[in-house]
């Protein structure tokens, strides 16, 4: 069985984000860049089904050169191969959901392993679009995932506790975080991921039209709360929180 | 512009994330809903009662029953010939089913808005809340999920919208569902809470957790919240985390107790009206956005605070 794990490149995420002065985005030049997290834990997802039935791992990033790095990343954790899209545009979920359609179509992967989000644009939409795109089950916010031949059974995490649901194949699975821990890639996974296949494509080689749907007018930084109180002991703040009437 | 809104229900009642959805669309024109489900007579006439409601389309079908994306989605798309704009509570529910009606009528869709600023401008928070984004859509047809804190709730009563039953679009045979644990919550629910006690790994163990965090927030009439740290280390369940990957709240009052405040538990938070900090690091990054700062062992400081209550 097939896994494609489609992974991005984004701003590490123990690196505070600087918006520009000229409000246009969120400065990225010379800043850590790493694997999303969430996509981690997808790569690794994939690895672990690895003895459940799984033979290939292909890992995707769609996006300018550096991407490689990304999915020489995925390599070295264990995927078997990797395709770039490359592209200097910035593209939307909704045109990464076309593009991966086309690679889904191309390939022919049972599963599709996405993270549930990715922490730049926050926007929890690429795996429920692709799910759309195809007509196929999705399982979002997934926490556990147990696969059988025809089918794959997933937890999810939900508001107010868990939900199980049990897709037919081929299927899409977003992760969350409580999924699994993901692995460290070795120095010697990562001198061997370096000769792992890397294909390099672009959106024009798959048809799609990429072109953005939404211009972001600005961006700024989010309002400042002001400094705030130190107080010395539990009366100061027994008489603080009476004041504004939380306790009587 | 007419709006159709997913009505978040338990098949009894109405959510409040729903309401906040509604004053959102009532900034863009007509608002309609979608009550789908199983037996949902009750939650229609519910929806129906709330304020500034037009018209309230009830699917009911098993298909509907546990909200499965694959099935509610196509429903969504069935309406939308009529309406201009789908919008749903970023809820997990809002947020499974909203990205499949949006690929499905080809548009991008608006996550997590913050605001309206016209027909087809919206605000919404990037890089977990640490940047304001204003976009613009050119797609004819809307998809957007709200922000449930950033906008106010719509009155429960006094709306007069007329129910109209829709065709049920069938089961896509793709998904079913198996089963689901709700947890049983004795307090108020964190996103609607007035106020939040929330614990962090300071606590050290599941016993200080509910021993120490538990009696403050009873005293205080308050919900319980958690750091991921808190959650990872099994203290509490997930559904407590407050943060980037877990709830957004913005209560009157958050207090937190033994959490050092990552940018990740900030993006949850800091739009709290006041936020209270308990930590014994001085320099821990909580301090910098909380309102009002004690800096002292947790475990001496919250029960002597319970105490004073």
């Amino acid at each position: 069985m097939k896994v494609l794990v489609p992974v991005k490149r984004v701003l590490d995420y123990n690196v505070k984000p600087r918006v520009k002065a000229d409000g246009t985005g969120v400065d990225l030049a010379n800043v850590k860049m790493s694997m999303n997290p969430f996509d981690e834990i997808a790569v690794e997802e994939a690895i672990r089904l690895k003895d459940k039935g799984v033979t290939e791992i292909v890992a995707v990033s769609i996006g300018e050169a550096k991407c490689q790095e990304t999915l020489r990343t995925a390599l070295a954790m264990g995927a078997d191969r990797a395709i770039l899209v490359q592209t200097d545009d910035k593209v939307e979920p909704l045109g990464v959901a076309k593009l991966l359609k086309a690679i889904v179509e191309a390939e022919q992967p049972q599963l599709i392993i996405l993270g549930k989000q990715a922490i730049d644009d926050d926007n929890n939409q690429t795996g429920q679009m692709l799910a759309g795109l195809l007509g196929v089950g999705q399982a979002t916010f997934a926490s556990k995932v147990e696969l059988a031949a025809d089918s794959v059974t997933v937890t999810r995490e939900v508001d107010g506790g868990s939900e199980t649901d049990k897709l037919s194949l081929p299927a899409i699975i977003t992760t969350d975080l409580r999924l699994n821990e993901p692995r460290y890639a070795s120095l010697p996974n990562i001198m061997k991921a370096k000769s792992k296949p890397l294909d390099q494509k672009t959106p024009a080689d798959y048809g799609v039209d990429v072109a953005p749907r939404l211009t972001t007018l600005k961006v700024v930084e989010p309002p400042k709360r002001t400094a705030g109180v130190k107080v010395a002991d539990t009366d100061e703040l027994v008489a603080k929180l009476k004041a504004m009437g939380v306790a009587k | 512009m007419k709006t159709l809104i997913w009505v978040e229900h338990d098949g009894k009642t109405v959510k409040d994330a729903t309401l906040a959805v509604v004053t959102a669309a009532a900034k863009l024109g007509e608002v309609h809903l979608l009550v789908a489900g199983q037996g949902v007579d009750g939650v229609a006439a519910e929806a129906a009662k709330i304020a500034g409601v037009g018209k309230v389309h009830v699917a009911d079908d098993a298909a509907y029953a546990h909200a499965l994306a694959e099935n509610v989605a196509p429903l969504v798309v069935s309406l939308m010939d009529s309406h201009d704009a789908f919008l749903a509570p970023a809820t997990s529910n809002g947020k499974n089913i909203a990205p499949r009606v949006a690929a499905l009528l080809d548009v991008m869709q608006i996550s997590d808005i913050l605001s309206v600023e016209s027909d087809d401008t919206f605000t919404r928070p990037i890089y977990a809340g640490n940047a304001i984004a204003t976009v613009q859509t050119k797609d004819a047809k809307k998809v957007i999920t709200v922000r449930g804190t950033a906008f106010d709730k719509a009155d429960t009563s006094g709306g007069s919208g007329t129910i109209e039953k829709v065709a049920a679009t069938g089961d896509k045979g793709v998904s079913s569902f198996v089963n689901a644990e709700i947890a049983k919550l004795e307090r108020p629910e964190l996103t609607s809470a007035k106020v939040i006690v929330s614990g962090g790994r300071a606590l050290q163990n599941s016993e200080n957790f509910h021993s120490i965090i538990e009696p403050l927030a009873d005293k205080l009439g308050a919900a319980v919240g958690a750091s991921r740290a808190a959650v990872d280390a099994g203290y509490v369940p997930n559904d407590y985390q407050v943060g980037q990957t877990g709830k957004i709240v913005a209560p009157e009052v958050y207090i937190a107790v033994g959490i050092s405040g990552a940018i990740q538990h900030l993006a949850g938070m800091k739009d709290s009206k006041t936020i209270i900090a308990i930590n014994k690091d001085e320099d821990a990054p909580i301090f910098q956005v909380a309102d009002i700062g004690l800096v002292g062992d947790l475990f001496k400081i919250v029960p002597e605070l319970t105490e004073k209550l």
